[in-house]
């Protein structure tokens, strides 16, 4: 132990020390030292406030911001109109389910084949069929028209950052803090710039999908072989032919995983978005929750859960898609077969939305529900637990979260500082110790001290039993070929559904309270972490396997000592993508009832207070960054060692 | 090389990678030594290069790989801008073309064969064929006839709607070579071309390459680091080593008079048989009786193996390509280079 000690770097020892002794003095430590004195505290807010006060009402931002949100009110409408007749021009709509579900049907045959095609087609069935067809069309009319503005606004920023290295350095660390900011964070100046209601939701919707479109656009961008810019040149291109036909067509798949992205990050939002009024599947899911209506929002969740598979398969499908020759000298009729049998599906449908109007529009009364015995089998196996589950809430509650939860109050302020630089210390020197205080300082200037440190405790228990049930599952999984491949898939699957879905059955199982957000946090935060395992120890160069075997190691030993050591760089990365998925899961679960940050930023958002809002925002997103930091750099330097004793050997 | 008849010429070009290359322009000379750069943080990819290429000659550029061939190329397309010195294409000078006439340049007088490819992922054969007739203009149905003929030509008719992803290596290296010639270009470069093909395919595609060659007449620059191939193509070699070009030469005198020992050393394991020719061995005939059969000057020796062996004169006489005695070569030297020295 002692060696161990005295092999850490002398600043980073110095540092834990002081933040050992500051604990233990914390009886006579002056008052400054447990938190930060008042008149310290900066306030941001205000100054966030006037800022905005300024853009709005000075510069006249809010002429542009309107002009903008008419534009998007208008294609909004439209949609709204072919999707659920909403009566706006062109008073078309709306289009019969039918037609709908055959044409998603069709894109999944193209793309993937029959199952696709069944999935996808079976799923607008379900939605129509249970009678929910107009909430899915609010959400879907929402991300038709912000997915498209989020993917072109994506792409002229990725091309600027592609083009001028400069802009490329000033977005990089924006990006950054956009995607460790929680949703709710996006939402109040919207909310403020736009007000609230269905514009508001796909403006927010089209801000928050930006970000990945930017990266994968810049990522394309760079890929593209030299050789293939070089032939397009010899070809005699101009700039923009270059450009046109040369870079964006052969940076395709990057792209096109880019528009997946900003699909599944659209249907995130979207589903939030319920908070400032956007009507849809997520409000409806928003309002049976808080009124614990478990069969109705357990339907509502199939349906958000089915989209989100469909809605990822298809445009995954798209972007795997290599394209294929034709037979030579194949008719008109055979090259547009998919385009023929489309239109044959839609006259069909059509004709039978005319024969009949339930195949146009399913009235209320008309759909089916599995509410009755939902809720039956709901509280037949609730009853069952019930025992279990009051237990656990009780002994969690009263062992383990609230004296941890007083643990991480009583701190002092200036320890944690210390000890949070020691261990940047530890594993960037100086540097790493600077960049951590410069994320945590900032929180502790805030005033908003207490409130974070609950939402890290509660974030730590979360990862940490997230940990505890990840990674020996990941190693039991990662067992045998067939059965890792079958959890990634699982994994990646979950990890498409819209954060919101978590809470249903963790409500259903614990009613509103600390031990539901913490339950809810944690099987966010597990997914991850099980996968990232199996990928760890999935790549462990066999050789290294049968080296180690040849050695005389048993399963147990090979497992010990060398999978998990070489897996564990990987490990961290899950561990950090956790520990990004619980911050933004426990400042959704908020409306469930917490004491953190969230909560204070659900009230933010109900009174529209722009600078409170973004300052609780920055101060999750530094939280986050600051673990990003720490792990990776760890991650990199370990990673490293394992790469020089690799190449060594 | 007379300079009216070049089309490429390069004087002194140099194209250093590094930080600041710009300010090192003015102080490049003949004697910068590749120390002095490095020590600030430079490299030196082309050396003080000057050579001149003749109309409808092929020059093959040879050297281990990082020693300076593609970038050497690429400054000849202006793909890079070279650091200093000057080249000249056609008598105009290529550093100081603007883009329209850089573009209209390639558009009409280069093509260029790449080592891997360089094939559009997304077009088809014969849509990557069309790109650059696609790119200047030409309308769709010329485009899409002179594409399906450049197809033909490199015997891959049949197969215009194939996306490269379908076709093998040799096939996409087709692909790449109708695209080359789609725009009747004069010069013709090409980065080791069959380098990244199987052995076989690359013997396949070399013959494909010579039928091609002489079909057309093309000013063409080739690079490959594969001896035996340089040998089968080159009218003349040009060696490079570290930037620099350490011999330009016939393949003959490279390996019969090595300018430099990296030369010699670089083409000691070249059976010389296959490269030197009755001619070069000849002395003059200074009254030695000259009776009886000539060995043709043009041939290798190697082709000539078996009659040198048979032949027992001590002296064997050596006919031009007029049918008339040129010289003798002497039967033991001849000997010495098919076979070894005698022990
Ligand atoms: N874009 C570049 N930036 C820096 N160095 C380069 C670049 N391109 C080539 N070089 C360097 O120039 C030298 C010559 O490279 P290259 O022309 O590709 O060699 P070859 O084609 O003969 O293998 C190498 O040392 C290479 O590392
Ligand atoms: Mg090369």
């Amino acid at each position: 132990m002692s060696g161990a000690l005295s092999r850490l770097p002398r600043p980073a020892l110095a540092l834990f020390c002081l933040a050992a002794l500051l604990c233990l003095g914390r009886f006579i430590l002056p008052d400054g030292l447990m938190r930060l004195p008042e008149p310290l505290i900066l306030p941001f807010a205000r100054w966030i406030n006037t800022a905005f006060a300024f853009l709005r009402d000075d510069l006249g931002l809010m002429v542009v911001t309107r002009a903008i949100s008419d534009a998007v009110e208008f294609c909004l409408d439209v949609t709204a109109n072919l999707l659920y007749g909403k009566s706006r021009w062109p008073m078309l709509g709306p289009i019969p389910w039918v037609v709908i579900a055959a044409t998603m049907g069709m894109a999944g045959y193209v793309l993937a084949g029959w199952r696709l095609a069944l999935l996808s087609a079976g799923t607008f069935v379900w939605i129509a069929v249970m009678g929910q067809w107009k909430w899915a069309m609010e959400t879907l009319s929402v991300i038709v028209v912000a997915a498209p503005f989020s993917v072109l606004l994506g792409i002229l920023a990725g091309t600027l950052a592609w083009r001028f290295r400069r802009v490329e350095r000033v977005m990089n660390p924006i990006l950054n803090i956009a995607q460790s900011l929680p949703h709710f964070a996006y939402m109040i100046p919207v909310v403020v710039f736009i007000g609230v209601g269905p514009k508001a939701g796909a403006i927010v919707t089209i801000i928050f999908s930006v970000p990945p479109m930017i990266r994968m656009t810049l990522l394309g961008l760079r890929a593209v072989p030299p050789e293939i810019i070089e032939s397009g040149k010899m070809s005699g291109t101009t700039k923009w032919q270059l450009m046109r036909s040369v870079r964006i067509p052969a940076a395709r798949t990057e792209l096109l995983i880019g528009i997946n992205q900003v699909i599944m990050q659209s249907l995130a939002m979207v589903v939030l978005a319920s908070f400032i009024g956007m009507p849809g599947l997520g409000q409806k899911l928003l309002n049976l929750l808080q009124s614990l209506k478990i069969g109705l929002s357990v339907e509502i969740g199939i349906t958000i859960v089915l989209l989100a598979v469909v809605l990822d398969r298809l445009s995954k499908a798209w972007a795997l898609k290599q394209p294929e020759h034709l037979t030579a000298g194949a008719s008109w009729m055979v090259r547009n077969r998919h385009l023929l049998i489309w239109l044959g599906l839609c006259a069909a449908g059509f004709a039978l939305a005319a024969l009949h109007p339930y195949f146009a529009v399913v009235e209320r009364k008309q759909a089916l529900t599995l509410a009755g015995p939902i809720d039956a089998g709901v509280d037949g196996f609730i009853r069952l637990v019930t025992p279990l589950t009051d237990w656990l809430r009780w002994f969690l509650i009263t062992w383990v979260l609230i004296p941890l939860r007083d643990g991480f109050l009583w701190l002092p302020f200036s320890a944690v500082l210390a000890f949070l630089a020691g261990l940047g210390w530890l594993v960037g020197g100086a540097r790493s110790a600077l960049i951590c205080l410069a994320f945590i300082l900032p929180i502790a200037l805030s005033g908003w001290w207490d409130r974070a440190m609950i939402t890290v405790y509660t974030v730590t228990v979360a990862v940490v039993i997230a940990l505890l049930i990840g990674l020996p599952l990941g190693v039991w999984a990662a067992g045998r070929p067939a059965r890792a491949s079958r959890f990634i898939l699982i994994c990646d699957t979950l990890q498409t559904f819209p954060s919101f879905i978590y809470l249903i059955p963790v409500v259903m199982l614990f009613g509103v309270n600390d031990v539901a957000v913490i339950a809810a946090v944690m099987v966010f935060a597990t997914v991850p972490i099980l996968r990232f395992t199996i990928e760890g120890l999935r790549g462990v160069p066999a050789e290294t396997i049968e080296a180690a075997a040849m050695s005389g190691a048993g399963p147990r030993q090979v497992l010990w000592h060398v999978k998990l050591p070489l897996a564990v760089p990987t490990l961290v990365i899950g561990a950090n993508q956790s520990i990004m998925f619980a911050l933004f899961m426990v400042i959704i679960a908020a409306f469930i009832g917490t004491q953190d940050l969230g909560q204070e930023m659900q009230r933010a958002l109900s009174s529209t207070d722009v600078g409170k809002g973004l300052v609780l925002g920055f101060a999750v997103a530094f939280m986050g960054l600051m673990a990003d930091h720490l792990l990776l750099t760890w991650a990199a330097g370990r990673r490293k060692k394992l790469g020089a004793a690799q190449s060594a050997a | 090389m007379a300079q009216d008849k070049s089309v490429i010429s390069c004087k002194n070009v140099w194209k250093v990678f590094g930080d600041h290359p710009a300010q090192l322009a003015g102080r490049l000379g003949p004697d910068t030594t590749m120390e002095e750069l490095r020590a600030s943080g430079h490299i030196a990819a082309v050396r003080n290069v000057s050579l001149d290429i003749a109309r409808g000659e092929m020059l093959v550029v040879m050297g281990l790989s990082g020693s300076g061939k593609s970038t050497l190329i690429r400054c000849l397309a202006r793909l890079i801008d070279i650091t200093s010195g000057a080249i000249t294409v056609e008598g105009r000078d290529l550093g100081a073309m603007t883009e329209t006439e850089l573009i209209d340049l390639r558009r009409r007088k280069m093509g260029m064969v790449f080592q891997s490819f360089g094939l559009l992922p997304h077009r088809t054969a014969l849509e990557n064929v069309a790109f650059p007739l696609e790119m200047r203009g030409q309308d769709r149905i010329s485009r899409i006839a002179r594409a399906s003929e450049m197809l033909n030509l490199v015997g891959l008719g049949g197969r215009e709607g194939y996306f490269p992803r379908e076709l093998s290596g040799g096939q996409q290296q087709r692909v790449g070579i109708a695209r080359s010639l789609a725009v009747e270009p004069d010069i013709w470069f090409l980065d080791e071309p069959f380098s990244a093909l199987d052995p076989l395919i690359r013997r396949e595609m070399q013959d494909e390459f010579l039928r091609l060659k002489a079909m057309m007449a093309k000013t063409i620059v080739f690079i490959t680091h594969d001896f035996d191939e340089a040998l089968r193509l080159a009218d003349r070699i040009a060696i490079m080593k570290d930037g620099a070009v350490e011999q330009i030469d016939t393949p003959e005198r490279i390996v019969m008079a090595p300018a430099t020992p990296y030369v010699a050393k670089f083409t000691s394991a070249v059976d010389r048989a296959r490269v030197v020719h009755a001619g070069a061995l000849a002395l003059p005939v200074s009254g030695r009786s000259v009776e009886g059969t000539a060995l043709p000057a043009t041939e290798t020796l190697h082709t000539l193996a078996r009659r040198i062996l048979q032949d027992d004169r001590p002296m064997i006489p050596v006919s031009g390509a007029d049918g008339r005695i040129s010289g003798v070569i002497d039967r033991a030297a001849a000997l010495d280079l098919l076979l070894g020295p005698a022990a």
